[in-house]
Protein backbone atom coordinates (compact mmCIF):
# COMPACT_ATOMS: atom_id res chain seq x y z
CA UNK A 1 0.00 0.00 0.00
CA UNK A 2 1.60 3.50 -0.91
CA UNK A 3 1.60 5.87 1.77
CA UNK A 4 2.80 8.63 -0.25
CA UNK A 5 2.19 9.30 -4.04
CA UNK A 6 3.29 11.77 -6.23
CA UNK A 7 1.72 11.63 -9.93
CA UNK A 8 3.40 14.31 -12.09
CA UNK A 9 3.18 17.37 -9.77
CA UNK A 10 4.09 20.48 -11.03
CA UNK A 11 4.36 23.55 -8.61
CA UNK A 12 4.77 27.05 -10.16
CA UNK A 13 5.31 30.29 -8.72
CA UNK A 14 4.90 32.98 -10.79
CA UNK A 15 7.58 36.20 -9.46
CA UNK A 16 5.02 38.50 -8.56
CA UNK A 17 7.48 41.78 -7.33
CA UNK A 18 5.16 44.06 -7.07
CA UNK A 19 2.15 42.02 -7.29
CA UNK A 20 1.07 42.19 -3.80
CA UNK A 21 -0.12 45.86 -3.75
CA UNK A 22 -2.81 47.89 -5.52
CA UNK A 23 -0.77 49.60 -7.66
CA UNK A 24 1.13 46.12 -8.96
CA UNK A 25 -2.31 44.82 -10.08
CA UNK A 26 -3.50 48.26 -11.28
CA UNK A 27 0.14 48.00 -12.99
CA UNK A 28 0.17 44.57 -14.57
CA UNK A 29 -3.88 45.38 -15.70
CA UNK A 30 -2.81 48.19 -18.48
CA UNK A 31 0.40 47.18 -19.09
CA UNK A 32 -0.96 43.47 -19.54
CA UNK A 33 2.64 41.84 -19.05
CA UNK A 34 2.89 38.31 -18.61
CA UNK A 35 3.49 37.52 -15.01
CA UNK A 36 7.34 35.36 -15.08
CA UNK A 37 7.00 31.78 -13.98
CA UNK A 38 9.14 29.62 -12.40
CA UNK A 39 8.95 26.20 -11.99
CA UNK A 40 9.81 24.90 -8.33
CA UNK A 41 9.14 21.01 -9.49
CA UNK A 42 8.42 19.94 -12.90
CA UNK A 43 6.44 16.53 -13.56
CA UNK A 44 8.19 14.99 -10.67
CA UNK A 45 6.63 11.22 -10.39
CA UNK A 46 7.49 8.81 -7.59
CA UNK A 47 6.04 6.56 -4.73
CA UNK A 48 6.93 5.53 -1.27
CA UNK A 49 5.55 2.94 0.62
CA UNK A 50 4.81 2.43 4.55
CA UNK A 51 7.99 1.59 6.51
CA UNK A 52 10.33 3.17 3.81
CA UNK A 53 13.18 5.73 4.69
CA UNK A 54 14.06 7.92 2.29
CA UNK A 55 16.65 10.70 1.75
CA UNK A 56 16.01 13.27 -0.68
CA UNK A 57 19.29 15.45 -1.75
CA UNK A 58 19.81 18.06 -4.09
CA UNK A 59 21.19 21.80 -4.31
CA UNK A 60 19.94 24.68 -2.58
CA UNK A 61 16.95 25.74 -4.58
CA UNK A 62 15.98 22.25 -6.08
CA UNK A 63 12.76 22.47 -5.21
CA UNK A 64 13.52 19.76 -1.69
CA UNK A 65 11.44 22.24 0.53
CA UNK A 66 8.76 22.37 -1.86
CA UNK A 67 8.60 18.99 -1.90
CA UNK A 68 8.38 18.88 2.02
CA UNK A 69 5.71 21.65 1.71
CA UNK A 70 3.51 19.45 -0.75
CA UNK A 71 3.83 16.53 1.38
CA UNK A 72 3.14 18.29 4.47
CA UNK A 73 -0.11 19.68 2.70
CA UNK A 74 0.55 23.01 2.97
CA UNK A 75 0.81 24.03 -0.31
CA UNK A 76 -1.18 22.53 -3.30
CA UNK A 77 -0.06 21.07 -6.54
CA UNK A 78 -0.40 23.17 -9.52
CA UNK A 79 -0.03 20.16 -11.88
CA UNK A 80 -0.60 16.83 -11.04
CA UNK A 81 -1.68 14.78 -7.60
CA UNK A 82 -0.37 14.52 -4.30
CA UNK A 83 -1.82 11.95 -2.30
CA UNK A 84 -0.82 10.90 1.41
CA UNK A 85 -2.11 8.55 3.91
CA UNK A 86 -1.64 8.95 7.51
CA UNK A 87 -0.77 11.47 10.07
CA UNK A 88 1.89 13.57 8.69
CA UNK A 89 4.76 15.33 11.20
CA UNK A 90 7.03 17.63 9.45
CA UNK A 91 10.06 19.10 11.23
CA UNK A 92 10.28 21.89 8.71
CA UNK A 93 10.59 24.49 11.35
CA UNK A 94 10.96 23.51 14.54
CA UNK A 95 8.91 25.85 17.28
CA UNK A 96 6.16 27.17 14.99
CA UNK A 97 4.26 29.55 16.84
CA UNK A 98 6.39 30.12 19.86
CA UNK A 99 6.28 32.91 21.36
CA UNK A 100 9.24 34.17 23.62
CA UNK A 101 6.97 35.50 26.32
CA UNK A 102 5.13 32.71 27.01
CA UNK A 103 6.59 29.62 29.64
CA UNK A 104 8.04 26.61 27.78
CA UNK A 105 4.81 25.50 29.35
CA UNK A 106 2.35 27.46 27.44
CA UNK A 107 4.39 26.91 24.91
CA UNK A 108 4.47 23.66 24.58
CA UNK A 109 0.59 23.32 24.26
CA UNK A 110 0.64 26.15 21.94
CA UNK A 111 2.89 24.59 19.44
CA UNK A 112 1.48 21.07 20.31
CA UNK A 113 -1.93 22.42 19.07
CA UNK A 114 -0.98 24.02 15.94
CA UNK A 115 0.87 20.91 14.85
CA UNK A 116 -2.36 18.76 15.40
CA UNK A 117 -2.27 16.96 19.24
CA UNK A 118 -5.79 16.98 21.02
CA UNK A 119 -5.36 18.51 24.75
CA UNK A 120 -6.09 15.35 26.15
CA UNK A 121 -3.05 13.73 24.35
CA UNK A 122 -0.48 17.16 25.72
CA UNK A 123 -1.70 16.89 28.71
CA UNK A 124 -1.09 13.09 29.10
CA UNK A 125 2.41 13.75 27.30
CA UNK A 126 3.34 17.28 28.78
CA UNK A 127 6.19 15.58 31.07
CA UNK A 128 7.72 13.21 28.94
CA UNK A 129 8.01 16.10 26.89
CA UNK A 130 9.84 18.34 29.01
CA UNK A 131 11.49 14.98 30.57
CA UNK A 132 13.15 14.36 26.81
CA UNK A 133 13.95 18.41 26.31
CA UNK A 134 15.84 18.00 29.63
CA UNK A 135 14.10 21.20 30.84
CA UNK A 136 12.42 20.17 34.01
CA UNK A 137 14.18 22.90 35.95
CA UNK A 138 13.30 25.81 33.25
CA UNK A 139 10.06 24.86 32.02
CA UNK A 140 8.18 27.60 34.06
CA UNK A 141 10.28 30.58 33.18
CA UNK A 142 9.95 32.61 29.92
CA UNK A 143 10.96 31.27 26.97
CA UNK A 144 12.73 34.50 26.23
CA UNK A 145 15.41 33.40 28.83
CA UNK A 146 16.36 29.99 26.92
CA UNK A 147 19.11 29.56 24.78
CA UNK A 148 18.48 29.25 21.03
CA UNK A 149 19.90 25.16 21.93
CA UNK A 150 17.46 24.92 24.87
CA UNK A 151 14.23 26.32 22.51
CA UNK A 152 15.26 23.66 19.81
CA UNK A 153 15.22 21.24 22.19
CA UNK A 154 12.07 21.79 23.11
CA UNK A 155 10.55 21.96 19.54
CA UNK A 156 12.14 18.58 19.21
CA UNK A 157 10.79 17.17 21.75
CA UNK A 158 7.01 18.51 20.67
CA UNK A 159 7.46 17.50 17.81
CA UNK A 160 8.59 13.79 18.19
CA UNK A 161 5.52 13.52 20.60
CA UNK A 162 3.27 13.65 17.77
CA UNK A 163 3.46 10.52 17.48
CA UNK A 164 3.10 10.78 13.38
CA UNK A 165 2.87 7.88 10.82
CA UNK A 166 5.10 9.86 8.57
CA UNK A 167 8.16 12.01 10.07
CA UNK A 168 9.89 14.40 7.75
CA UNK A 169 13.09 15.53 9.11
CA UNK A 170 14.60 18.69 7.83
CA UNK A 171 18.04 19.53 8.39
CA UNK A 172 16.60 19.25 12.12
CA UNK A 173 19.22 16.70 13.56
CA UNK A 174 21.73 19.59 13.53
CA UNK A 175 19.52 20.32 17.22
CA UNK A 176 21.07 20.99 20.74
CA UNK A 177 24.28 20.12 21.97
CA UNK A 178 26.13 16.30 20.88
CA UNK A 179 24.41 14.79 24.00
CA UNK A 180 20.83 15.61 22.40
CA UNK A 181 21.72 14.85 19.23
CA UNK A 182 22.46 11.87 19.72
CA UNK A 183 19.22 11.26 21.44
CA UNK A 184 17.26 12.85 18.59
CA UNK A 185 19.32 10.30 16.45
CA UNK A 186 17.91 7.28 18.70
CA UNK A 187 14.43 8.75 18.79
CA UNK A 188 14.27 8.64 14.63
CA UNK A 189 15.94 5.45 14.20
CA UNK A 190 13.28 3.45 16.95
CA UNK A 191 10.58 5.66 14.68
CA UNK A 192 12.36 3.51 11.51
CA UNK A 193 12.51 0.14 13.39
CA UNK A 194 9.05 0.32 14.03
CA UNK A 195 8.07 0.68 10.72
CA UNK A 196 7.19 3.99 10.15
CA UNK A 197 7.45 6.24 7.14
CA UNK A 198 10.63 8.93 6.91
CA UNK A 199 11.65 11.44 4.93
CA UNK A 200 15.06 13.12 5.52
CA UNK A 201 16.60 16.05 3.95
CA UNK A 202 20.02 16.76 4.93
CA UNK A 203 23.54 17.93 3.47
CA UNK A 204 25.17 15.58 5.87
CA UNK A 205 25.52 12.51 3.62
CA UNK A 206 26.78 10.18 6.44
CA UNK A 207 23.40 10.88 9.00
CA UNK A 208 21.03 9.85 5.71
CA UNK A 209 23.36 7.06 4.44
CA UNK A 210 22.83 5.40 8.19
CA UNK A 211 18.96 6.66 8.28
CA UNK A 212 17.84 5.99 4.96
CA UNK A 213 17.74 3.41 2.18
CA UNK A 214 16.44 4.98 -1.16
CA UNK A 215 17.32 8.48 -2.13
CA UNK A 216 15.62 10.72 -4.40
CA UNK A 217 18.02 13.50 -6.87
CA UNK A 218 16.51 16.60 -7.36
CA UNK A 219 17.99 19.22 -9.19
CA UNK A 220 16.56 22.33 -10.54
CA UNK A 221 12.57 21.14 -9.77
CA UNK A 222 13.23 17.48 -11.67
CA UNK A 223 14.01 13.98 -10.70
CA UNK A 224 17.13 13.19 -11.72
CA UNK A 225 17.38 10.08 -10.00
CA UNK A 226 15.28 7.70 -7.72
CA UNK A 227 17.08 4.93 -6.26
CA UNK A 228 19.27 3.00 -3.47
CA UNK A 229 21.10 5.00 -1.29
CA UNK A 230 24.41 4.55 -2.08
CA UNK A 231 24.05 4.77 -5.75
CA UNK A 232 22.06 8.12 -5.46
CA UNK A 233 24.54 9.65 -3.40
CA UNK A 234 27.24 8.62 -5.15
CA UNK A 235 25.68 10.43 -8.45
CA UNK A 236 24.96 13.23 -6.86
CA UNK A 237 28.53 13.87 -5.50
CA UNK A 238 29.99 13.48 -9.04
CA UNK A 239 27.40 15.41 -10.77
CA UNK B 1 -6.24 21.50 6.01
CA UNK B 2 -6.12 17.51 5.07
CA UNK B 3 -3.51 16.77 6.58
CA UNK B 4 -4.12 18.35 9.89
CA UNK B 5 -6.02 15.97 12.83
CA UNK B 6 -5.63 18.42 15.36
CA UNK B 7 -8.87 19.72 17.41
CA UNK B 8 -9.94 22.96 15.99
CA UNK B 9 -11.02 24.24 19.64
CA UNK B 10 -7.73 23.16 21.51
CA UNK B 11 -5.61 25.54 18.79
CA UNK B 12 -8.41 28.08 19.05
CA UNK B 13 -8.37 28.62 22.94
CA UNK B 14 -4.50 28.57 22.94
CA UNK B 15 -4.17 31.05 20.40
CA UNK B 16 -6.95 33.31 21.72
CA UNK B 17 -4.39 32.70 25.29
CA UNK B 18 -1.28 33.39 23.92
CA UNK B 19 -2.19 36.65 22.64
CA UNK B 20 -4.04 37.36 25.78
CA UNK B 21 -1.06 36.53 28.02
CA UNK B 22 1.27 38.35 25.89
CA UNK B 23 -0.49 41.19 26.14
CA UNK B 24 -1.34 41.38 29.48
CA UNK B 25 1.64 39.94 31.47
CA UNK B 26 4.44 42.62 30.62
CA UNK B 27 1.79 45.26 32.01
CA UNK B 28 1.84 46.39 36.37
CA UNK B 29 -2.27 47.24 35.72
CA UNK B 30 -3.02 44.43 33.61
CA UNK B 31 -6.75 44.89 32.52
CA UNK B 32 -7.11 47.81 34.18
CA UNK B 33 -4.95 49.57 30.84
CA UNK B 34 -8.20 48.70 28.51
CA UNK B 35 -10.16 50.28 30.62
CA UNK B 36 -8.62 53.38 30.60
CA UNK B 37 -8.85 54.54 26.51
CA UNK B 38 -12.64 54.60 27.14
CA UNK B 39 -12.62 56.48 30.09
CA UNK B 40 -10.29 59.33 28.40
CA UNK B 41 -12.63 59.08 25.64
CA UNK B 42 -15.56 59.16 27.62
CA UNK B 43 -14.43 62.24 29.34
CA UNK B 44 -13.10 64.11 26.45
CA UNK B 45 -16.39 63.84 24.56
CA UNK B 46 -18.41 64.56 27.61
CA UNK B 47 -16.29 67.80 28.38
CA UNK B 48 -16.57 69.06 25.05
CA UNK B 49 -20.60 68.17 24.11
CA UNK B 50 -21.54 69.10 27.49
CA UNK B 51 -19.13 72.32 28.72
CA UNK B 52 -17.44 73.51 25.33
CA UNK B 53 -20.05 73.03 23.00
CA UNK B 54 -23.83 71.76 24.61
CA UNK B 55 -24.61 70.72 21.72
CA UNK B 56 -26.27 67.22 22.76
CA UNK B 57 -28.43 67.66 25.38
CA UNK B 58 -28.13 63.97 26.19
CA UNK B 59 -29.22 62.81 29.47
CA UNK B 60 -26.61 60.55 31.15
CA UNK B 61 -24.29 61.28 28.62
CA UNK B 62 -21.40 59.25 30.49
CA UNK B 63 -23.60 56.29 29.75
CA UNK B 64 -25.02 57.39 26.56
CA UNK B 65 -20.99 57.75 25.22
CA UNK B 66 -19.60 54.86 26.67
CA UNK B 67 -22.87 52.59 24.79
CA UNK B 68 -21.35 54.49 21.53
CA UNK B 69 -17.59 53.85 22.02
CA UNK B 70 -17.12 50.56 23.69
CA UNK B 71 -19.19 48.49 20.18
CA UNK B 72 -17.04 51.22 18.12
CA UNK B 73 -13.87 50.49 19.89
CA UNK B 74 -14.17 46.49 19.60
CA UNK B 75 -15.40 46.78 16.21
CA UNK B 76 -12.15 49.17 15.11
CA UNK B 77 -9.44 47.13 17.15
CA UNK B 78 -10.91 43.48 15.80
CA UNK B 79 -11.00 44.69 12.34
CA UNK B 80 -8.26 46.21 11.65
CA UNK B 81 -6.13 43.15 13.82
CA UNK B 82 -7.76 40.47 11.89
CA UNK B 83 -7.07 42.56 8.83
CA UNK B 84 -3.40 41.78 9.23
CA UNK B 85 -3.71 38.58 11.39
CA UNK B 86 -2.52 36.62 8.48
CA UNK B 87 0.51 38.68 7.18
CA UNK B 88 1.71 38.41 11.03
CA UNK B 89 1.81 34.63 11.57
CA UNK B 90 3.08 33.92 7.63
CA UNK B 91 5.97 32.51 9.39
CA UNK B 92 3.12 29.74 11.11
CA UNK B 93 0.86 29.02 7.67
CA UNK B 94 4.01 28.47 5.59
CA UNK B 95 4.88 25.80 8.11
CA UNK B 96 2.23 24.39 9.87
CA UNK B 97 -0.82 23.06 8.42
CA UNK B 98 -3.34 24.38 10.65
CA UNK B 99 -6.29 25.53 9.60
CA UNK B 100 -6.04 28.94 8.26
CA UNK B 101 -9.03 30.09 9.42
CA UNK B 102 -8.08 29.91 13.10
CA UNK B 103 -5.78 32.53 12.86
CA UNK B 104 -7.88 35.77 11.77
CA UNK B 105 -10.91 34.05 14.27
CA UNK B 106 -8.44 33.89 17.56
CA UNK B 107 -7.39 37.29 16.69
CA UNK B 108 -11.09 38.56 16.63
CA UNK B 109 -11.79 36.40 19.64
CA UNK B 110 -8.44 37.52 22.11
CA UNK B 111 -10.29 41.00 21.75
CA UNK B 112 -12.88 39.51 24.07
CA UNK B 113 -11.24 39.44 27.18
CA UNK B 114 -10.67 43.34 26.85
CA UNK B 115 -14.35 43.58 25.67
CA UNK B 116 -15.81 42.40 28.90
CA UNK B 117 -13.64 44.47 30.72
CA UNK B 118 -15.18 47.61 29.20
CA UNK B 119 -19.05 46.10 29.57
CA UNK B 120 -18.05 45.96 33.17
CA UNK B 121 -17.19 49.42 32.71
CA UNK B 122 -20.73 50.35 31.13
CA UNK B 123 -22.26 48.39 33.57
CA UNK B 124 -20.71 50.24 36.47
CA UNK B 125 -21.76 52.79 34.59
CA UNK B 126 -25.06 52.65 34.86
CA UNK B 127 -25.20 53.01 38.85
CA UNK B 128 -22.48 55.64 38.59
CA UNK B 129 -24.81 57.88 36.69
CA UNK B 130 -28.20 56.69 38.57
CA UNK B 131 -30.16 55.09 35.89
CA UNK B 132 -29.17 51.64 37.43
CA UNK B 133 -29.64 48.01 36.55
CA UNK B 134 -32.79 46.77 34.76
CA UNK B 135 -34.40 43.74 33.73
CA UNK B 136 -33.62 44.00 29.54
CA UNK B 137 -29.63 43.34 30.61
CA UNK B 138 -30.33 40.21 29.39
CA UNK B 139 -30.26 41.19 25.90
CA UNK B 140 -26.89 41.92 26.15
CA UNK B 141 -25.62 38.73 25.22
CA UNK B 142 -27.69 38.39 22.64
CA UNK B 143 -26.55 41.36 20.59
CA UNK B 144 -23.24 41.24 21.08
CA UNK B 145 -23.27 37.50 20.03
CA UNK B 146 -24.91 38.63 17.01
CA UNK B 147 -22.21 41.39 17.02
CA UNK B 148 -19.14 39.76 17.48
CA UNK B 149 -20.20 36.80 14.85
CA UNK B 150 -20.27 39.81 12.55
CA UNK B 151 -16.75 41.13 13.39
CA UNK B 152 -15.52 37.06 13.00
CA UNK B 153 -16.94 36.99 9.40
CA UNK B 154 -15.40 40.39 7.80
CA UNK B 155 -12.18 39.70 9.83
CA UNK B 156 -12.12 36.05 7.78
CA UNK B 157 -13.21 38.48 4.34
CA UNK B 158 -10.68 40.91 4.85
CA UNK B 159 -7.65 39.16 6.24
CA UNK B 160 -8.09 36.76 3.00
CA UNK B 161 -8.08 39.57 0.85
CA UNK B 162 -5.46 41.41 2.61
CA UNK B 163 -3.10 38.59 1.65
CA UNK B 164 -3.56 39.37 -2.16
CA UNK B 165 -3.77 43.57 -1.76
CA UNK B 166 -2.12 44.26 1.18
CA UNK B 167 -2.81 47.99 0.54
CA UNK B 168 -5.97 46.67 2.51
CA UNK B 169 -4.87 47.66 5.77
CA UNK B 170 -4.82 51.25 5.80
CA UNK B 171 -8.24 51.38 3.85
CA UNK B 172 -9.37 49.37 6.82
CA UNK B 173 -7.58 52.16 9.16
CA UNK B 174 -8.98 54.98 6.92
CA UNK B 175 -12.69 53.36 6.84
CA UNK B 176 -12.51 52.93 10.77
CA UNK B 177 -11.57 57.21 10.91
CA UNK B 178 -14.75 57.56 9.11
CA UNK B 179 -17.00 55.34 10.83
CA UNK B 180 -16.49 57.66 14.29
CA UNK B 181 -18.43 60.16 12.57
CA UNK B 182 -20.49 58.02 10.74
CA UNK B 183 -21.75 55.75 14.16
CA UNK B 184 -23.99 57.37 16.66
CA UNK B 185 -21.45 57.87 19.22
CA UNK B 186 -21.50 61.16 20.35
CA UNK B 187 -25.10 61.87 19.22
CA UNK B 188 -28.34 60.76 19.05
CA UNK B 189 -30.63 58.84 16.56
CA UNK B 190 -33.10 61.32 16.99
CA UNK B 191 -30.69 64.13 16.08
CA UNK B 192 -29.71 62.47 12.30
CA UNK B 193 -31.86 64.58 9.99
CA UNK B 194 -35.22 62.16 8.82
CA UNK B 195 -33.70 61.63 5.47
CA UNK B 196 -30.55 59.81 6.44
CA UNK B 197 -32.20 57.56 9.60
CA UNK B 198 -32.99 54.41 6.85
CA UNK B 199 -29.38 54.66 5.92
CA UNK B 200 -28.16 54.20 9.06
CA UNK B 201 -30.09 51.12 9.67
CA UNK B 202 -28.26 49.44 6.87
CA UNK B 203 -24.86 49.75 8.99
CA UNK B 204 -24.41 47.01 11.76
CA UNK B 205 -21.96 49.43 14.12
CA UNK B 206 -25.13 51.64 14.40
CA UNK B 207 -27.43 48.98 15.05
CA UNK B 208 -25.49 47.38 17.79
CA UNK B 209 -24.87 50.95 19.89
CA UNK B 210 -28.55 51.66 19.48
CA UNK B 211 -29.43 48.11 20.88
CA UNK B 212 -26.97 48.98 23.76
CA UNK B 213 -28.87 52.67 23.94
CA UNK B 214 -32.57 51.05 23.69
CA UNK B 215 -31.48 48.56 27.21
CA UNK B 216 -29.12 50.59 29.17
CA UNK B 217 -30.53 53.50 28.96
CA UNK B 218 -34.68 53.10 27.89
CA UNK B 219 -34.51 50.09 29.64
CA UNK B 220 -36.25 48.39 26.93
CA UNK B 221 -36.01 45.66 24.53
CA UNK B 222 -34.16 46.34 21.48
CA UNK B 223 -37.11 46.85 18.94
CA UNK B 224 -37.40 44.03 16.24
CA UNK B 225 -35.61 45.87 13.31
CA UNK B 226 -32.40 46.59 15.06
CA UNK B 227 -32.58 42.29 16.25
CA UNK B 228 -33.28 41.58 12.46
CA UNK B 229 -30.40 43.99 11.27
CA UNK B 230 -27.67 42.68 13.79
CA UNK B 231 -29.57 38.93 13.35
CA UNK B 232 -29.42 39.26 9.35
CA UNK B 233 -25.84 41.05 9.31
CA UNK B 234 -23.87 38.56 11.19
CA UNK B 235 -25.41 35.54 9.53
CA UNK B 236 -24.64 37.27 5.69
CA UNK B 237 -21.27 38.26 6.69
CA UNK B 238 -20.13 35.08 8.19
CA UNK B 239 -21.66 33.18 4.80
CA UNK B 240 -19.30 35.81 3.13
CA UNK B 241 -16.21 35.49 5.37
CA UNK B 242 -16.18 31.77 5.20
CA UNK B 243 -16.74 31.27 1.77
CA UNK B 244 -13.75 33.80 0.41
CA UNK B 245 -11.74 32.75 3.06
CA UNK B 246 -12.47 29.00 1.58
CA UNK B 247 -12.02 30.26 -2.13
CA UNK B 248 -8.54 32.78 -1.59
CA UNK B 249 -7.03 30.45 0.91
CA UNK B 250 -5.42 28.29 -1.63
CA UNK B 251 -3.04 30.35 -2.93
CA UNK B 252 -1.92 31.94 0.72
CA UNK B 253 1.14 29.93 0.87
CA UNK B 254 2.71 31.47 -2.46
CA UNK B 255 1.30 35.14 -1.49
CA UNK B 256 2.91 34.98 2.00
Amino acid sequence: MARIEFDGVSKVFARHTQRKLLRGYLHGLLARRHTEKFYALRDVSFRIDRGESVAIVGANGAGKSTLLSLMAGISAPNEGRVSVEGKVAALLDLGSGFHPELTGRENIHLNAALLGLHRRAVDAKEESIIDFAGLADFIDEPLKTYSSGMTMRLAFSVAIELDPDILIVDEVLAVGDQAFQAKCLEKVRQFVLAGKTMLAVSHSTAMIRELCKRALWLDHGKLMMDGAIADVIQAYEQR
Amino acid sequence: MKNWHGDFWYALSTLVMKDFRVRYRNMSLGMAWSLLNPLVMMSVLWFVFTKLYPAGRQEHFPLFVLCGLVPYNFFTISWVGATVSLIENAQLIKRVPVPREVIPIASVLSNCVQLSGQLALVLVMAFVVGVGANRQWIWLPVIWLFFIGFVVGLGLLSAAVDVYVRDLRYLVESANVVLFWLVPIWYGFEQIAPEFRTLYGYNPVAAMVLAMRRVMLDAQPPPASLLWNLAFSSAFMLVIGAGSFRLLKRRFYEYL
